[in-house]
């Protein structure tokens, strides 16, 4: 169910400086997403897909242009209101599952709430049923060390979805994972997305995950060279 | 608060890593303490063992003596004031004739100290009543320390001749009889020294009812009236030698100091630089997450923090059972410790105070913060797209 917009990019240019030369990322790419998308952004390594994600969820700031999320425009918030709006309404998933090691399973789910100040019942509540989502409650007292790929990626997606966040974003998800996790790990998310008309966004070359998607925003060269609706 | 919570989580998750730091740090603390402990209970003890052995509650000094002048002593003596005199009626003080003496043991000769002192005072801690000894009336009982009878190889029992030159200058000789060899802590009144009767010497020396130094009792609060020709010489005066010898053996201390706080310090520091190093993506996550990067910096910091707090608890709770254990049956000293400038007991007692505990806490705390934090704020220029990807900016 696609409802109103909360991402909205407009002309917007990101150049990384290296050395004495710099290098476009972005250039010139405009584009809207609307709340309960199930969206990919597609196209080869370099294509600028990661550097866009980056900036819709305020880790960067664009060289030119505009980026409005959930109507803040992130290049002018200040690291603090950037990391508000990252705790309060994102969720990230990354290729590298990024659990922090020395927690365990419950732990990690638990982080994001604990920046949220969420009492503890509240906590547990959630967490255990983030977990449920996931379907990993049993393996909660695991160390990250302890888990396979797959349920390293479950536990990222319940990190990214135990505040209930506006907006997902996933890079690479299924980049390290089998066929197998993959799928699993799709339909997952496809589930909340449905349930939860959490919005998704994927930067993504993998063609698993390009089946699942409802819209494929292809990039080329840092420019976005197709918009398609699925489905 | 949530910072601390989170820190404290991540130093007890992480494992052997963080106790092995804690346990450093703690190691050091306690060392410290104890290296600091046992200079303090060294100069205290060392200065009870001076007061009671030697100076008392302060001397009066003939003005002519000066125990670093051995020419002066042949000139450093006269009558006792009568303020005084009444003092040593009372027990309140003892008087000590000094006479520069000749002596031949083994055959050589040798120069000493003869020292009268009476034998029935109480006011130093020597075995002076031995002196009363009279078994023997062609001879003179004499006192010696251990170390004086070790460098001339006198016994208890044994006789020597000592030469000296009475009040009129004319060489006179006296035959003593060593009735104890005794172990004293003090070396002024150990080496090269020979303890007489105050009035054996002033008989033979021609020298009634005079003195060289009158030694007052530790706790008598006696307050010189400006007994003419003699001079008050006080605690502070007194134990300056000593004072400064500790003060430089307490520089000696505090390299040992700065050596163990700094080998504590390079752990943490190293730990932090290496979390640096090894968990940027974390540090990365948890800006994805939400938080800033002034909250990292801070989370990196309390982490290193905590260790000196854990480290402090620890310290406390092994090692002031440990320390006290030691404050209460003391170290052995070995015997070369008592020839390095400094006479110190068979047994050192080490003094610790509440004072000690909380100068070294806070010192090991600010320093461990500062090590802590100065590898952190590397973080306020890591961007969270570099982190990420493992990179440092």
């Amino acid at each position: 169910m696609k409802g109103s917009e909360i991402i909205k990019v407009h002309g917007l240019i990101k150049d990384y400086s290296m050395g004495k030369q710099s290098f476009r990322a972005l250039n010139d790419v405009n584009m809207s997403v609307c709340s309960g998308e199930f969206t990919g952004l597609v196209g080869p390594s370099g294509s600028g897909k990661t550097t866009l994600l980056n900036i819709i969820g305020a880790l960067d700031n664009p060289t030119e242009g505009d980026a409005v999320v959930l109507g803040k425009d992130v290049n002018s918030l200040s690291q603090a209101e950037g990391a508000l709006l990252r705790n309060e309404s994102l969720g990230f998933i990354f290729q590298t599952y990024n659990l922090l090691p020395v927690y365990t399973v419950y732990e990690n789910v638990e982080f994001p709430l604990l920046l949220l100040k969420k009492s503890k019942q509240e906590r547990n509540e959630a967490v255990m049923k983030a977990l449920e989502w996931v379907g990993l409650t049993a393996k909660a007292k695991s160390k990250p060390n302890q888990l396979s790929g797959g349920e390293s990626q479950r536990v990222a997606v319940a990190r990214a979805m135990v505040k209930l966040p506006k907006i997902v974003l996933a890079d690479e998800p299924t980049a390290n994972l089998d066929a197998a996790n993959s799928h699993n790990i799709l339909k997952m998310m496809l589930k909340l997305n449905e349930e939860l008309n959490t919005t998704f966004i994927f930067a993504t070359h993998d063609e698993k995950v390009i089946a699942y998607l409802k819209r494929k925003v292809v990039l080329s060269d840092g420019k976005i060279i197709d918009d398609i609706t699925l489905n | 608060m949530l910072i601390i919570k989170l820190a404290f989580r991540n130093i007890t998750h992480a494992g052997l890593r963080s106790w092995l730091n804690v346990f450093v740090l703690s190691f050091a603390f306690v060392m410290i303490v104890m290296t600091e402990g046992l200079y303090d209970g060294m100069l205290q003890q060392v200065k009870d063992a001076v007061v009671d052995s030697e100076i008392g509650g302060g001397q009066f000094w003939q003005k002519d003596y000066d125990p670093f002048d051995p020419f002066s002593i042949e000139n450093s003596h006269s009558k006792i004031p009568e303020n005084l005199l009444l003092e040593i009626k009372k027990g309140n003080a003892s008087a000590v004739l000094i006479v520069t003496a000749a002596i031949f043991p083994r055959g050589h000769v040798q120069s000493a100290v003869l020292k009268g002192i009476d034998p029935s005072q109480k006011i130093v801690k020597m075995p002076t009543y031995l002196l009363n000894d009279g078994s023997d009336t062609a001879s003179i009982p004499g006192i010696i320390g251990s170390r004086m009878a070790k460098s001339t190889g006198l016994h208890s029992g044994d006789y020597l001749s000592a030469r000296f030159k009475n009040i009129n200058g004319t060489f006179d000789a006296v035959d003593i009889r060593i009735v104890e060899v005794m172990n004293t802590d003090v070396q002024s009144i150990d080496r090269d020294q020979i303890w007489i009767p105050l009035k054996s010497l002033q008989k033979i020396y021609r020298a009634p009812g005079e003195a060289t130094v009158i030694t007052l009792k530790k706790d008598v609060r006696y307050y010189p009236s400006g007994e003419p020709g003699w001079t008050f010489k006080n605690h502070d005066y007194l134990l300056k030698d000593l004072n400064d010898t500790v003060r430089q053996k307490k520089v000696t201390a505090s390299f040992m100091f700065i050596l163990l706080l700094g080998m504590a310090l390079l752990a943490v520091f190293d730990t932090q630089v290496l979390a640096i190093f090894r968990r940027r993506k974390e540090m990365g996550t948890l800006m994805a997450l939400g938080m800033t990067r002034k909250k990292v910096v801070l989370l990196f910091t309390f982490e290193g923090c905590l260790l000196g707090i854990l480290a402090l608890i620890a310290g406390a709770i092994y090692g002031i059972p440990l320390l006290a254990y030691f404050a209460g049956t003391g170290l052995n000293v070995p015997q070369v410790a008592t020839q390095a400038g400094i006479s110190i007991g068979a047994v050192l007692y080490p003094k610790y105070s509440i004072q000690l505990y909380i100068i070294t806490s806070l010192i090991l705390f600010i320093s461990v913060v500062v090590v802590s934090f100065l590898p952190a704020r590397r973080i306020t220029r890591l961007k969270p797209t570099d982190a990420l990807r493992g990179k440092m900016a």
